[in-house]
C-alpha cells in the first residue's frame, strides 16, 4: 500500500479517533470551575453541594475518556507513558503547592478533602491531555483491527 | 483512514512539505530544572514565613511576567509565526517552545500562589472586603485562562516538540499543532488585558 492509494495530504492528521481530548478538556474544565468556586469563598467553609458535583462530573468524564483510550487499537502507548510521567511529576508539584497553600492557611475538614481530590484530578487530567495529544501523532506499527 | 496509510503517509515528505529534520531537541531544558527548584523552594519559604516582600514580589514579578509573556506571544509573536513557511516555524519553535515548557508553570505557580497568600493577608478574600467581587471575578479569568492554557496550549506545544524529534518530521501535524498553539495564545493575551484591568483596580481600591 502507497500513500497515494488514500487521499494526498493526510498523514498522521486523517486519523479518526474518539473524542478524548474533548472530553478529557471537560474534566479539566469542570474541576477548574469547582476550585474557583471554592477559592471564591475561602477563607470561609464553603457549600459543598456544588464543588462535589463538579468534582463527580469530573471524574466521570475523564472515566469514559480513559475507557474510550483503552479501546484504541495502534496506539503509541509507549510514548503515552514516557509523557504521562514526567507531566504527572510536574504537575503533582503544581497540584502541591496549591495544597500547601490551602492547608498553611488552615483549610481543613470536608472542604480541604475536596480540594485535594480536586487537586488529584487537576494533576491527573492535565498530563493526560498532554500525553494524548502527543501520542496520536505518533506512528505504530499496524497490528490488524483499528479504531 | 487505516493507520497503515496513516504510517506510510507520514513518510512522505516531499510531496507535502514536510518541515526538514532540526536537530535533537530537548522537550524539557534540563539546564534550567535548579533554577525552577530554587524559584520554588524560595516561594514554598516565603509563603511559610509569610514575607510581605517577597510574596509581593512573586506576584508582582510573576504576574508581570506571565501577561507580558502571553501578550507578546499572542498578540506580537503569534501573529508573525503564523505567516512563516512551516520550516521557519519549525526551527522557530524547535528553540523557543522548550523554553516555554519551564518558563510558563514556573510564572503561573509564582503568581497564584503568592497572590492567593497575599490575598489572605491583606484581608481581600473577606466577603466584606471592597476587592473580594474583583478577585473572585480574576479567579474566574484564570480558571478560563487555565483551561485554554493547560487544555489546548501546552499539549499543543509539546506534541510539536515531539512532532519534530522525529527523524522526518510532519509539516502538516506541526502547522495545525502550531495553528492551535497560536490561537490559543492569542486568546489568552486578550484574556490578560482582563487581568490587568482587574489587578490594577484591585491595587487602586
Amino acid at each position: 500500500m502507497t500513500a497515494q492509494a488514500h487521499t494526498p495530504a493526510t498523514g498522521a492528521l486523517a486519523r479518526q479517533l474518539p473524542p478524548i481530548t474533548q472530553l478529557q478538556v471537560g474534566a479539566l474544565a469542570l474541576v477548574i470551575i469547582g476550585g474557583v468556586n471554592m477559592a471564591s469563598y475561602f477563607p470561609r467553609r464553603p457549600p459543598l453541594g456544588l464543588p462535589i458535583a463538579l468534582l463527580a462530573g469530573s471524574a466521570a468524564i475523564f472515566a469514559i475518556a480513559a475507557v474510550m483510550l483503552a479501546r484504541v487499537r495502534n496506539f503509541a502507548w509507549e510514548t503515552f507513558f514516557r509523557v504521562v510521567r514526567w507531566a504527572l511529576l510536574a504537575y503533582l508539584i503544581q497540584a502541591s503547592m496549591i495544597e500547601y497553600v490551602f492547608v498553611h492557611n488552615h483549610a481543613s475538614g470536608a472542604p480541604l478533602v475536596v480540594v485535594t481530590l480536586m487537586l488529584v484530578m487537576f494533576a491527573i487530567t492535565i498530563p493526560s491531555v498532554i500525553a494524548f495529544t502527543v501520542a496520536r501523532y505518533q506512528v505504530v506499527a499496524r497490528s490488524g483491527s483499528h479504531t | 483512514m487505516s493507520d497503515d496509510a496513516h504510517a506510510v503517509a507520514s513518510t512522505e515528505a516531499d510531496s507535502r512539505g514536510e518541515a526538514p529534520p532540526g536537530p535533537v531537541i530537548q522537550v524539557v531544558p534540563v539546564k534550567g530544572l535548579p533554577i525552577v527548584a530554587a524559584i520554588v523552594v524560595l516561594l514554598i519559604v516565603a509563603i511559610a514565613e509569610n514575607w510581605q516582600w517577597a510574596l509581593d514580589w512573586y506576584h508582582v514579578a510573576g504576574g508581570g511576567l506571565w501577561t507580558g509573556i502571553d501578550l507578546f506571544v499572542g498578540l506580537v509573536l503569534g501573529p508573525i509565526l503564523a505567516r512563516l513557511s512551516i520550516p521557519a516555524r519549525a526551527e522557530f519553535s524547535a528553540r523557543f517552545l522548550p523554553k516555554m515548557v519551564l518558563i510558563m508553570p514556573t510564572v503561573v505557580v509564582m503568581t497564584l500562589a503568592a497572590g492567593f497568600q497575599l490575598a489572605v493577608n491583606l484581608g481581600n478574600l473577606q466577603p466584606s472586603n471592597p476587592n473580594h467581587t474583583w478577585l473572585v471575578a480574576s479567579f474566574a479569568v484564570v480558571g478560563v485562562m487555565s483551561v485554554i492554557a493547560l487544555g489546548v496550549l501546552e499539549p499543543a506545544n509539546i506534541a510539536v516538540l515531539f512532532e519534530m524529534r522525529k527523524p522526518r518530521p510532519d509539516g502538516e501535524v506541526i502547522a495545525k499543532l502550531m495553528k492551535r498553539f497560536i490561537y490559543s495564545a492569542g486568546i489568552l493575551g486578550l484574556m490578560q488585558v482582563a487581568t490587568l484591568a482587574i489587578m490594577t483596580r484591585v491595587a487602586t481600591q
